[in-house]
């Protein structure tokens, strides 16, 4: 899930506002309960659908064992333009590309961002199999196990494979995961956790070798956020015993907990889903922003309820500064950023903390 | 008188110089905002656009960062606003030209700004006022012959308030607007690393011909191009001014030199050096440059303030369209002027400083005569040589469209008409003065003339320099006009115009065969005129696109016509498109229209009205080569006694009726009215200037002559005692300066009328591209003449009637 993705929502949904009532609106494709996912078809883009995203996070390590964190979002989505005009310009499908580098050492998130309408060969997600790219930003498949992201920033470049070592994971049920009390606050949505991440990080134009462990999300939906909630909190984490965990949890304005939810998948490969109730959200430690002002609750525990009993995550920031900024490029201020957890790491996304979307 | 000359010189140079760079940098402005601030443009070759794959290769190319895509079309909004309406992707356009949206950074996230929607617009504040909307209003746009309803979704607070731009998303205008498959612009943002030079030229190998890649450098270029010639003929007549300056400060200094020499002669038996006579005299010629120069800025400022309310920064050549100008100060341009208008004062007073200097004290003393011993041969030497370079000169060719050695030149020329006066005086009185004339009087006249030529000299050099250039000048535009005039009445055949303004798009196939079926209407040709770029940084040649057929004729053709060769297609080059591109008939040249194709040029025509070329194509092969079947014009031919104003009415309200509010009919009558202002207009400021040189030139002889009359007190004091009367002197005084006048007239004329040929022959066609024939103002000529020798015989004799009336006695005494 992406708080960046959120905020794109609502900007593109306020575009109905000004469609001309004559002029011919997009049909958008609904969520199903019971869709059979087929890979690599799924892999691809769904242009039916208002949203979707390939969200990957995850860190990594240099040769000189530097920790660093890393986030490549590909987000498209469909706006309620007039279907009608034939222009190759029309911006049936926009596209937007997110980088943030999270270096303890640097203290801050290092990131950029592109749009784009699709077309013209410069912009476009396909579809049969992951190809998304905004000119030389890409994400995509080969159709196997494994994925490739190049980034090219003004600051640092990221050229990273992803190895699929374990199966894909649906969320929630055979991948159609609930979002709020409503039946329409659905998504269709897989996670890819455990990627063995390899590649190249350039930085000041010096290449160094990285490799890392890394968390593939893909979602893709037509429905609004719920009008209750206010943001959410997110977390997947890879675990160094092979087993992963995801979980969410939505928040009213006043904070308390409007939907949460979460997969567990054991070592063993069993995946337990866990309903609104069995999984919670405790803050241990508040970081303000000096920036924002905004109280981010940066250390939590994680707690969830399985069969065989509870179990807690601590999730402790690697820097407690990973926020995000980018009011100067007309986007939101979020939190996202890597996390540990004892036997394990992964991210943590905090969103709704400053202001609220405004559905 | 000097200080004044020097004065209008200095002013008239400074005020061109600012009302230009003040045209200059509201044109800059206005070509920035609308670049957005882009390193580097593809830019369509004609208003039809280029294909829009384009946008992904060019896009793509290493060097590239971002690319922005455009549409840009003039369009006409509520209350007949005009204004630029661009299409962009503003995901694009906030990175690659942020200062076209400005702050509207945030289109990307408010609300109610968002432009992706079909039917949004921001407008400049300009445009906003115009139209008195306010945002959320709904706002009619029209362009390209189709009309959008739009919702004003908010301003674009980067441009100043004299933009006039409105912004739509990308889309939505290909879509509304008839322009889909299309776009107009490619704006760039490069990055620094890679080498400028490489990816120009990469982007350059890849661009069709209906695409050129420009920067915001050759539009400057092409703004200044647009202007130059016209302004470096007003530069030049404003160092015509000062060179008249020049040849006053001469005649006036070297009179009061003659008239002091005695004074000097006595300072220099007190003990003066030569040296500071000489000094004494520059510093003269110096203070006058310095108060001609202060007063020539000062009112060269004041000038150009007004020039610019009332004129426009073209100064009435029309080549900036309306935008509005505020006058910018250049101190550079004071000081060059200021220097110029002292240079020009102190040029005019070396020789007499000379000649103050070279005072031989024991015979100044005594004798106050003439430098030029009358019985010594004059030579023709000097003024021949000038003459011979002056005319080499003229068949130079130009440099960078300024004909620099036409005006070299004119100046050589006027040199040579100068050096010759004192020889050609001679000349001319020699008949007179060995003839027996019967009146006392005259022949006194004419002896002292003839005896005293350098005196003679003297008082003609500023009458002849500006006499001579005068009409120069009123020849050049007598010959103009008429050759106008006499094609305006060849050119403009048809008995009714109808013309729809830009951005209303004009008439479409339906509309053209419905006005061609309303009563009255026997023929009705319909015409196009778009801008075809050729060259970045060279102002558009207009593609005209008429019926032609076989009917040459109808061209008026100067040249041709030939038959086109194989496979291309015919197109009728003006005059001035053909001296630009150095054409002839016969060649096979490239367009940007159509795909690969090639032209013959099978005619040349005459054309005043497009200054920068034009090129008619016939209507056929327009539409295979463009398939544009939109056109703006119409000429009409009515059947006898059809009334022209009722064909009128009809014509238009058998239009679209939201196209009616922009079709202008017009009477041939009216057109040549219309285009004679225009004309007259543009040669406002040199009507000004032939007035300015006619009262210099007056006031010079004036001031020579009376100066001349008063040194000459003595003398008259000597013929009184011979029994010569008052009024036999007064007489001889006005036969003198009648003489004076008639033969710096007459020289004057003559010199003028070689010179105009320079301007007609050389500088005409260099700096406009156009041609025409002679034609001489006979009644102006022979005017100022007699004007010439009024004014000098007036003055002379009313300075003669102050200086004889000093006692005779007085007078002989004041001989030591």
């Amino acid at each position: 899930m992406s708080r960046f993705a959120i905020s794109l929502i609502w900007l593109f949904a306020t575009m109905s506002t000004f469609g001309a009532s004559n002029a011919q609106q997009p049909v958008y494709a609904g969520v199903t309960q019971g869709r059979v996912f087929a890979f690599p078809a799924d892999h691809g883009s769904h242009p039916g659908f208002r949203t979707e995203w390939w969200y990957v996070t995850g860190t990594f390590a240099t040769p000189d064992d530097e920790q660093l964190g890393f986030q490549i979002t590909f987000f498209r989505t469909r706006p309620p333009i007039d279907q009608g005009n034939m222009s190759a310009f029309s911006p049936k499908q926009i596209i937007f590309a997110h980088v943030a580098l999270s270096d303890p050492r640097v203290g801050k998130l290092d990131h950029d961002q592109r749009v784009a309408r699709s077309g013209f060969g410069l912009a476009g997600a396909s579809t049969g199999n992951a190809d998304v790219n905004i000119k030389d930003w890409l994400f995509k498949s080969d159709g196997t196990n494994r994925f490739a992201a190049k980034i090219a920033t003004k600051n640092f470049k990221l050229d990273l494979g992803f190895e699929a070592q374990q199966s894909i994971l649906l969320q929630g049920e055979n991948g159609f995961s609930k979002k709020g009390p409503n039946t329409d606050d659905a998504s269709h949505y897989y996670s890819i956790p455990q990627l063995l991440v390899s590649g190249t990080l350039t930085r000041n134009g010096e290449p160094q070798k990285v490799a890392g462990k890394a968390w593939l999300d893909h979602e893709w939906s037509s429905q609004y956020l719920n009008p209750v909630a206010a943001g959410w909190d997110w977390t997947g984490l890879n675990f160094d015993d092979g087993s992963a965990l995801m979980g969410f949890r939505m928040r009213r304005s006043d904070g308390s907990t409007l939907w949460a939810g979460g997969t567990f998948r054991r070592t063993d490969g069993t995946v337990f889903t866990l309903e609104p109730e069995m999984i919670s959200f405790q803050t241990v430690s508040n970081w303000q922003s000096g920036l924002t002002n905004a109280t981010y609750p940066v250390k939590q525990s994680v707690v969830i309820k399985l069969p065989e009993g509870s179990r807690a995550f601590l999730l402790t920031p690697i820097f407690e500064n990973q926020e995000l900024d980018g009011r100067a490029s007309g986007l939101p201020v979020y939190w996202e950023g890597a996390v540990t957890t004892p036997g394990g790491a992964g991210y943590l996304e905090l969103t709704g903390y400053v202001d609220r979307p405004q559905l | 008188m000097a200080i004044i000359a020097i004065g209008i010189g200095v002013a008239l140079g400074f005020a061109v110089h600012l009302v230009n760079g003040s045209a200059l940098s509201a044109f800059g402005g206005a070509i920035r905002a609308l670049n957005g601030a882009a390193d580097l443009q593809v830019k369509a070759t004609s208003p039809l656009g280029f294909d829009e794959a384009l946008y992904g290769k060019v896009a793509s190319i290493g060097g590239v960062t971002d690319a922005s895509p455009v549409i840009e079309m003039r369009a006409l909004g509520t209350n007949g606003t005009s204004f630029t309406l661009l299409g962009l992707d503003a995901l694009r356009a906030v990175h690659v030209t942020p200062t076209l949206l400005g702050p509207n950074r945030s289109v990307l996230a408010t609300p109610e700004q968002s432009i992706f929607a079909t039917k949004a617009i921001l407008l400049s504040q300009s445009v906003l006022q115009q139209i008195h909307g306010k945002i959320g209003d709904s706002v009619k746009v029209n362009a390209n012959g189709k009309t959008g309803v739009f919702q004003i979704s908010g301003t674009l607070p980067a441009l100043d308030d004299r933009q006039n731009i409105a912004v739509i998303d990308i889309a939505a205008a290909q879509l509304i607007f008839d322009r889909l498959g299309h776009i107009d612009r490619i704006d760039l943002k490069l990055d620094d690393i890679s080498d400028l030079a490489e990816t120009q030229s990469i982007i350059a190998s890849i661009l069709p011909p209906s695409a050129i890649l420009n920067d915001s450098q050759d539009e400057m270029v092409r703004g200044d191009a647009i202007s130059r010639a016209y302004r470096v003929n007003l530069d030049m007549l404003a160092l015509v001014a000062l060179l008249t300056g020049t040849f006053l400060v001469y005649s006036t200094l070297s009179l009061s030199v003659t008239r002091r020499l005695q004074s000097f002669a006595l300072l220099c038996t007190l003990g003066m050096p030569k040296l500071h006579i000489s000094r004494i005299v520059a510093i003269e010629g110096l203070i006058a440059g310095v108060i001609g120069s202060s007063l020539g800025l000062l009112s060269g400022y004041g000038f150009a303030a007004i020039a610019l309310r009332f004129m426009g920064g073209d100064l009435g050549g029309g080549y900036f369209g309306g935008a509005t100008q505020t006058l910018v100060f250049s101190v550079q341009a004071a000081l060059v002027f200021f220097g110029l208008g002292v240079f020009a004062a102190l040029c005019g007073s070396i020789l007499p400083a000379l000649q103050g200097g070279r005072v031989r004290p024991a015979i100044a003393l005594k004798n106050t005569g003439d430098a030029i011993d009358p019985r010594q041969k004059l030579s023709f030497v000097l003024p021949l040589v000038l003459g011979a370079a002056g005319t080499f000169a003229a068949v130079m060719p130009s440099v960078h469209s300024v004909a620099v050695f036409g005006y070299f030149s004119i100046a050589l020329l006027l040199g040579a008409g100068i050096t010759a006066i004192p020889g050609l005086a001679r000349l001319m009185l020699m008949p007179l003065a060995k003839k027996n004339l019967g009146s006392v009087p005259f022949e006194l006249g004419v002896r002292h003339l003839h005896g005293a030529p350098g005196a003679a000299a003297n008082a003609l050099f500023g009458i002849v320099a500006s006499t001579a250039l005068m009409i120069a000048m009123a020849v050049m535009v007598t010959s103009f006009r008429t050759a106008v005039d006499e094609w305006l009445g060849e050119v403009l055949t048809g008995d009714l115009y109808l013309r729809t303004d830009p951005g209303s798009g004009g008439f479409d196939a339906r509309s053209q065969e419905r006005l061609s079926q309303v009563p009255g209407v026997a023929k009705i040709t319909f015409s196009k005129q778009i801008p075809l770029t050729i060259a970045a940084d060279k102002p558009p040649l207009m593609l005209i696109t008429r019926p032609i057929g076989n009917d040459h004729d109808r061209l008026k053709l100067i040249s041709g016509p030939v038959i086109a060769s194989a496979d291309t297609t015919p197109i009728w080059f003006s005059e001035p498109a053909a001296l630009i591109l150095h054409q002839e008939v016969g060649n096979i040249v490239e367009l940007p229209i159509g795909k690969d194709h090639k032209f013959t040029i099978v005619g040349i025509w005459r054309d005043y009205a497009r200054q920068q070329g034009a090129v008619v194509i016939d209507t056929k092969d327009y539409i295979n080569l463009t398939n544009d079947k939109m056109r703006d014009e119409a000429t009409v031919t009515l059947f006898s006694g059809a009334a022209v104003e009722d064909v009128g009415k009809a014509l238009i309200e058998s239009a679209p009726p939201e196209l009616q509010p922009f079709i202008q009919t017009a009477q041939p009558a009216t057109l040549r009215r219309f285009a004679l202002t225009l004309f007259d207009r543009s040669f406002a400021i040199t009507y000004v200037l032939e007035a300015i040189a006619i009262i210099v030139g007056l006031a010079g002889v004036a001031a020579t002559t009376s100066a001349q009359v008063i040194s000459r007190a003595r003398e008259f004091g000597m013929l009184r005692h011979l029994g010569v009367s008052k009024a036999q002197i007064i007489k001889m005084l006005g036969i003198e300066g009648a003489i004076l006048g008639a033969i710096g007239g007459i020289a004057g004329v003559a010199l003028g009328s070689i010179i105009s040929q320079v301007l007609i022959h050389v500088i005409n066609p260099q700096s406009f591209n156009w041609t025409m024939n002679t034609r001489f103002p006979i009644l102006l000529m022979i005017s100022v003449v007699l004007a010439l020798i009024l004014s000098a015989s007036i003055t002379a004799i009313f300075a003669g009637r102050r200086a004889t009336s000093i006692d005779a006695v007085k007078a002989v005494r004041a001989d030591w």
